[in-house]
């Protein structure tokens, strides 16, 4: 059975500091992670709840979706170690390996994933601001949303979504692969040149994506070496008895909201087909390893894919047949578990940029990333007479990743917007009302300083007498305002909330 | 939107060869209406780019993460 799609981003940023020759990125992320803390700490409502722990308990990174984890895979390390803000937007902001990451607070859609991304956009654009402020011109740190360096170095953006437990996850295998080969499509944020092993850089001028080369294996629990399609670790943030959290890596980060949109929207109503078993054809690919290597190397969209039943298919041709089996499920009722009349948005936007791409992408060049940045390099190349291939082209294709206002390419030539921009300052400070973001988030507006730790799931506070108390949410639906806001706004301490919640549970 | 038909053969531009060559005329129009409206982002785009192009993109070398 279908459940709802609550869902979200988290988004690795490059980070550099341009006029040094030594870098130290490690050390530059937690300079803008603390930086940005302090200040939202000090702010006048600031609820920024800096001094809270990351409570580690509930993470299990190393637990495999397939149940034991092969001999040889290397689940990811915790560094506890490391700075962490949990925001009051209910999201997280944090170093991850050598990168400053966010994570965008639970959400109940699609659309308010791309509102929380913009936001998390917004939160590294006034972190660099603060943190320049303290540092020389020369340590000036500037971070880009892209997924690679153009040196075979890839980071990435990972999507989340909360699946029903008991769906079988061969059955996800199978569809996700075919879903997340062919969407490239439209969630590609383009590339110059070509890293995967083997192949000469300069044999693609132009790719779709920027992660698609970095991917090695269809099934695995790895995320930072040989990359799976389909990632399997199996760490529900949840009640692991319910859910499942798919942990989707091989996404690009996308400057475009339609991408963003789409990409996240198509996938929701794509998982709760499978969940209640709508899906009749089953679209095997003979090797998905290569295919989405294929896919992405061929912006003319005519490659054809080789099945596993000996026939051929382009990847336009399966976002069709999946978009057409969507809109007949949402059409009978499905739209539900995506967000109700987005979920109509979503099939209205997956028609329209489909259209634009068997006829005339060029059209699309507001809404998709990889055809935005494709037109505006051509353009840039032929104007200043330059090979694609030319560092000054290299540069315009990074700096598409910029997020300071000042210097936004993606604003500049006019990508289509979403979402307002006092929707996106708005969800700087204030979380989703639908999830258990609101109870996270709320909390720490109220309470900053007697939050001990916190995680998706759970909140420690300090109680009178100095004593500590977890509350868990092992529900991500569980804590929306409709749930808790009355219980909210009664409370005056943390000691009334718990000892309400306590007699309530009774 | 159930009854509506995504198949491919249904797809505008395998209609007749007449409303090809309209659409390829419509689409010229479209592409050079593009670049003249690129033309003019590209001085805006030129004033935002980094200096010093092949020291910058030289220098831009990330750690590998998840």
């Amino acid at each position: 059975m279908a459940i709802p799609k609550i869902c979200g981003i988290e988004t690795e940023y490059a980070i550099i500091q341009p006029k040094l020759s030594e870098q130290n990125p490690i050390h530059a992320s937690s300079v803008l992670v603390n930086a940005y803390a302090k200040q939202a700490e000090s702010s006048t409502n600031g609820g920024v709840a800096y001094t809270v722990e990351w409570d580690f308990n509930d993470e299990t990174p190393g637990n495999d979706a397939r149940g034991l984890a092969p001999i040889g895979s290397l689940p990811p390390l915790v560094e506890t170690h490391l700075v962490n803000a949990v925001l009051e937007n209910g999201a997280r902001f944090y170093v991850d390996h050598a990168h400053p990451e966010i994570s965008t607070p639970e959400c109940i859609d699609a659309l308010q994933v791309v509102k929380y991304d913009r936001s998390g956009e917004r939160i590294l654009e006034l972190a660099m601001s603060v943190a320049n402020e303290t540092l020389s011109p020369e340590e000036e740190i500037v971070v880009y949303k892209d997924n690679s360096d153009g040196k075979g170095n890839s980071y990435g953006c990972h999507e989340n979504y909360l699946v029903d437990r008991l769906t079988p996850f061969g059955e996800i295998i199978t569809h996700a692969t075919t879903h997340f080969i062919t969407r490239q499509i439209f969630t590609g944020s383009g590339k110059i040149g070509v890293e995967a092993t083997g192949v000469d850089s300069n044999s693609i001028k132009y790719q779709i994506t920027q992660r698609a080369d970095f991917f090695e294996e269809e099934v695995g629990l790895e995320t930072t070496l040989k990359r799976p399609i389909i990632n399997t670790r199996d760490e529900p943030h949840a009640d692991a008895t319910k859910y499942r959290r798919l942990h989707v890596i091989c996404g690009d980060a996308n400057m475009s909201e339609t991408a963003t949109f789409l990409k996240v929207g198509s996938t929701s109503i794509l998982l709760a087909m499978i969940e209640d078993n709508f899906l009749t054809r089953r679209i095997v690919f003979d090797n998905p390893v290569r295919c989405i290597k294929e896919v992405s190397h061929d912006p003319s969209l005519k490659q054809q894919l080789s099945l596993n039943d000996g026939s051929t298919i382009t990847a336009l041709e399966v976002q069709w047949e999946i978009l057409k089996s969507a809109s007949s499920y949402v059409s009978k009722g499905g739209g539900e578990f995506a967000g109700g009349v987005v979920a109509d948005e979503i099939i209205n936007t997956w028609e329209h940029v489909l259209t634009g791409l068997e006829n005339n992408p060029e059209s699309l060049r507001s809404e998709i990333d990889w055809i935005a940045k494709r037109l505006l390099i051509e353009s840039f190349a032929d104007r200043h007479n330059l090979s694609i291939f030319d560092p000054k082209v290299r540069l315009l294709a990074l700096q598409y990743h910029d997020v300071r206002q000042e210097k936004r390419i993606s604003e500049i030539i006019g990508l289509k917007k979403l979402i307002t921009n006092s929707e996106v300052n708005y969800g700087i400070d204030n979380p989703p009302q639908e999830t258990r973001a609101y109870f996270r988030g709320v909390c720490l507006q109220k309470w900053p300083e007697l939050i001990v730790s916190a995680n998706w799931d759970s909140l420690v506070f300090r109680l009178e007498g100095d004593y500590l108390k977890r509350i868990p949410i092992l529900d991500p639906s569980e804590g929306s305002l409709a749930k808790v806001q009355s219980l909210l706004e009664r409370a005056t301490s943390p000691n009334e909330l718990i000892a309400e919640i306590e007699l309530s549970n009774k | 939107m159930a009854d509506q038909e995504y198949s491919k053969e249904q797809a505008p531009n395998e209609d007749s060869d007449t409303s090809i060559d309209e659409e390829a005329i419509s689409t010229n129009q479209a592409n050079s209406e593009l670049a003249s409206e690129l033309d003019g982002l590209l001085d805006e785009i030129d004033s935002v780019l980094e200096t010093n192009a092949e020291e910058f993109v030289k220098s831009y070398v990330q750690k590998g993460g998840q």
